[in-house]
């Protein structure tokens, strides 16, 4: 690696001075390829003469070792010898041994690999247990929340309810523009993980369908709607539109478009908190449709592998757009893709905050001890996919009999029967939650568009000379 | 001739090529049971069955390496990207295998595919899904890239982009599906990959626009008509390979030349052909080449920084202009 490295540095620094005169006049001259081997020979002649002389820093046995047979340890342990000798391509193109590699993790001994190449002589039975959480199962009690808190989730769920009611009516009036997907019958899923991690010190992402998550995050709902309208005061400035929403305070990392896209980001920061040694987990979003691309499987290996803090929550309403899962997966029981990645899997009900909160808590819990996890949430958006779709592909009454299990309806029904509220006072949430939305509508309102000039902001985080 | 839509004249070309060549297959996100995400494949499941028209997951890198591999078998699949967008989950199937397949093989195996969709921005959709990317595949050697600007040579080189033994890439627009035009009824009409349009006559200077670009050069042309100038305006129709003569010898009548492609300007389709004719007509040129671009930044998403986002026709005649030397 630091050969090669040591190349691109000379080309590149001696381009435009009399030196990458000579060396691009021989360029011209030669065929570039055999000249290029040459440059390669030369310094790793200079750098084991170098290592000779012991002037070399490093440990003169592991640089020996690494200018000779690549080890093992990188995945050639038939790999060709001699480094000098090889092919100048091979040469440049595979790296030696890293040098500081190999130092926590022992590389497989003789023994290991053996028994790794050996086929049983049975044949190979898997008994798999994945944990479910089904509806009606939990009190709030059990559950460690507060009275005060759980009336908290109902407004939020609320609030997450009416905010988007209101975005499809500004989107009819033209106020909203570009694609509007909505939430709405998904919310005990953000509102339940929420009310199950550290707010504001883990991390949390998720995919385009995003107003809910950002709410129940406490993204403020003005500058929510203000994104929408495409205003400067919006939670991106008006950048990133609905799809993109952000919030760093919040430790939000967004609101993703292409799907699948976020899952390997997810890893990231789960891999940032180990890294760092810190406390925090992270939790990933995503749709059932996500769980096609290839971005799920590799994250969840890299995961699995690293045994990253993270846990990774499927969001399944059933639809990718207008494809049922049954028409998009081999195996539609999600939660088992967890058996792959040598991590639990789980399955609970999206449409019972509690349900769904019992899950997070527990899946929260691995993550902390450092074991990565798939939670799979069962649940349904009673819109079409965007507002622009009709939703043609439901089965008629397919709508309503998923509407009569509503998350709100049923928390509300909880908080009457367990007298955590009076009806008066729920009638009295509802229009605080219906004002805080329509002064949503007003901040948006009254705030201006971005000036032409943030069209080049944030690009880069330093000057650039921008084309024009 | 007969009216149709973009989105009807494409759908004529799939089907008539699905019917004449068993091999032909349709594959892509939604494709088949909800008519395509916008209505492009419309009533071709009924038509065809799912056999041939093959509803997908969302795994472009999946789909589009399986597509390939269907093409490398004898088959002529036809892959819809949702949008070009999505293409890039795909990326390294396009460009790694079917980009090079041929020439990696000693020509032993082709790769006889259309990848077909939306490309560019199409409103307000923000970063990920506004990128132009027929600059970015037009690099690669080994691909095909056409962008038609209306259904009667939308049809025309869809059929022909299926029958091509090598990738081609065929770029549409969301915002242009609706777009009705004349198509031609002739029977089995084809349009070969590869040759420009002249779309209209002009002394005063040379325009350049292809698919989305094209209509809003044509309404700048139309200004600019207005104040006595005209402009010649050439749809290239096909990106790679390009039909550089097409330009030249409309240089070479009006010494003047502004190329328009909606690409971020770096590395562009417009500063490709702004090198070609330096390279190769620059002694008939009366003033350095202006081209109008995408600005050099992502997306955004308000209304009106996708305003000034995308090219628009005041741009076209500004840069028209300057290289006019009027005011
Ligand atoms: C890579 C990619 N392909 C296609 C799309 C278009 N698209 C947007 S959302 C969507 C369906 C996603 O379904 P799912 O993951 O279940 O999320 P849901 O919409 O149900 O929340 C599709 C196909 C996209 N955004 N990105
Ligand atoms: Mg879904």
């Amino acid at each position: 690696m630091e050969e090669r490295m040591g190349h691109a540095q000379t080309l590149s620094v001696e381009t435009g001075s009399c030196a990458a005169y000579t060396t691009m006049d021989a360029l011209r001259r030669r065929p570039a390829l055999s000249l290029l081997r040459d440059m390669a020979q030369k310094s790793a002649k200079e750098e084991a003469a170098e290592r000779k002389e012991g002037r070399d820093e490093t440990a003169p046995q592991e640089a020996q070792d690494a200018a000779e047979a690549p080890s093992t340890a990188n995945g050639h342990p038939n790999g060709e010898a001699d480094a000098e000798d090889a092919e100048a391509e091979r040469a440049s193109d595979e790296a030696p041994a890293d040098e500081d590699e190999g130092e926590e993790e022992e590389a497989p001994s003789p023994e290991e690999i053996q028994a790794a190449s050996e086929v049983p002589s049975a044949p190979v039975k898997l008994e798999l247990k994945f944990k479910t959480y089904p509806g009606d199962q939990f009190t709030h009690d059990e559950l460690h929340l507060g009275d005060k808190q759980v009336v908290k989730m109902y407004r939020n769920m609320l609030l997450q309810r009416r905010f988007e009611e209101r975005c499809r009516q500004q989107y009819q009036q033209q106020n909203i523009s570009g694609f509007l997907h909505l939430y709405i019958g998904q919310e005990a899923v953000s509102t339940g993980t929420v009310a199950a991690i550290r707010h504001g010190e883990d991390s949390v992402i998720t995919a385009y369908r995003d107003h809910g998550l950002a709410l129940a995050m406490g993204l403020d709902p003005g500058e929510c709607m203000a994104e929408l309208f495409g205003k400067e005061t919006g939670v991106t400035d008006g950048k990133g539109g609905s799809m993109h929403f952000f919030g760093r305070e919040e430790r939000f990392f967004g609101g993703h478009g292409i799907v699948g896209a976020g899952v390997p980001l997810a890893a990231g920061l789960a891999f940032a908190h180990q890294y760092r040694g810190d406390e925090e987990i992270c939790v990933g979003f995503f749709g059932d449709g996500a769980v096609q691309q290839g971005a799920f499987h590799e994250a969840l290996n890299l995961a699995g592998l690293y045994d990253l803090p993270a846990v990774f929550i499927c969001e399944n309403n059933q639809y990718g757009m207008g494809t049922h899962i049954e028409r998009a997966a081999a195996n539609p029981d999600l939660y088992q893709q967890a058996a792959a990645y040598d991590m639990p899997g789980a399955v609970a009900n999206g449409q019972d905050v509690f349900s769904v909160n019992r899950a997070v808590q527990d899946h929260v819990e691995m993550a902390r001890e450092g074991q990565p996890s798939l939670l799979e949430v069962r649940t349904y958006r009673y819109q079409g996919h965007s507002i622009s779709d009709p939703a043609n592909y439901r089965a008629e009454g397919e709508l309503e009999a998923q509407q009569k299990s509503d998350a709100i309806i049923r928390l509300k029904k909880y908080l009457l029967d367990e007298d955590l509220a009076s009806g008066d006072t729920l009638d009295e949430i509802d229009e605080e939650v219906k004002q805080e939305v329509l002064d949503a509508i007003a901040f948006a309102e009254e705030s201006d568009l971005p000036d032409e000039s943030a069209l080049y902001e944030n690009v880069y985080a330093g000057e650039y000379s921008f084309l024009s | 001739m007969a009216e149709m839509q973009l989105r009807e004249a494409i759908r004529a070309a799939m089907t008539e090529e699905m019917h004449r060549d068993e091999d032909v297959f349709l594959l892509g996100e939604e494709v088949a049971e909800y008519d395509g995400a916008y209505k492009v494949s419309k009533g071709m499941l009924d038509e065809f069955g799912d056999e041939r028209v093959v509803d997908t997951p969302i795994s472009e890198e999946g789909f589009a390496g399986m597509g390939i591999g269907a093409a490398m078998n004898g088959l002529r699949p036809i892959v819809e990207f949702m949008t070009f967008n999505f293409s890039f989950v795909a990326f390294d199937q396009v460009v790694n295998n079917a980009a090079n397949m041929r020439y990696m093989s000693g020509g032993q195996y082709g790769v006889p595919i259309v990848f077909r969709g939306p490309n560019g921005s199409a409103g307000q959709l923000g970063a990920t899904h506004s990128n132009s990317t027929e600059s970015l595949y037009a690099n690669f050697p080994g691909l095909n890239v056409v962008a038609p600007s209306n259904p009667d040579d939308a049809k025309g080189l869809l059929k022909t982009a299926i029958r091509d033994p090598d990738p081609v890439l065929f770029m549409e627009s969301e915002l242009m599906y609706g777009l009705k035009g004349e198509v031609s009824e002739e029977e089995d009409y084809t349009i070969p990959i590869g040759e420009a349009r002249v779309a209209r006559k002009g002394g005063d200077v040379t325009l350049v626009a292809h698919s989305k670009m094209y209509h809003v050069a044509t309404d700048a042309a139309e200004q600019l008509s207005e104040e006595g100038y005209e402009a010649e305006l050439i749809d290239p129709r096909t990106i790679k390979p390009l039909d550089i003569e097409t330009i030249i010898e409309s240089v070479q009548k009006t010494n003047r030349l502004v190329v328009v492609d909606e690409s971020n300007p770096f590395t562009s389709f417009a500063g490709e052909v702004a090198w070609q004719i330096q390279d190769r007509a620059f002694d008939w040129l009366d003033a350095p080449i202006a081209r109008v671009n995408a600005p050099d930044v992502p997306a955004p998403y308000a209304p009106n920084l996708m305003d000034a986002y995308v090219p628009g026709a005041d741009q076209i005649v500004d840069a028209a202009k300057r290289v006019m030397y009027v005011e």
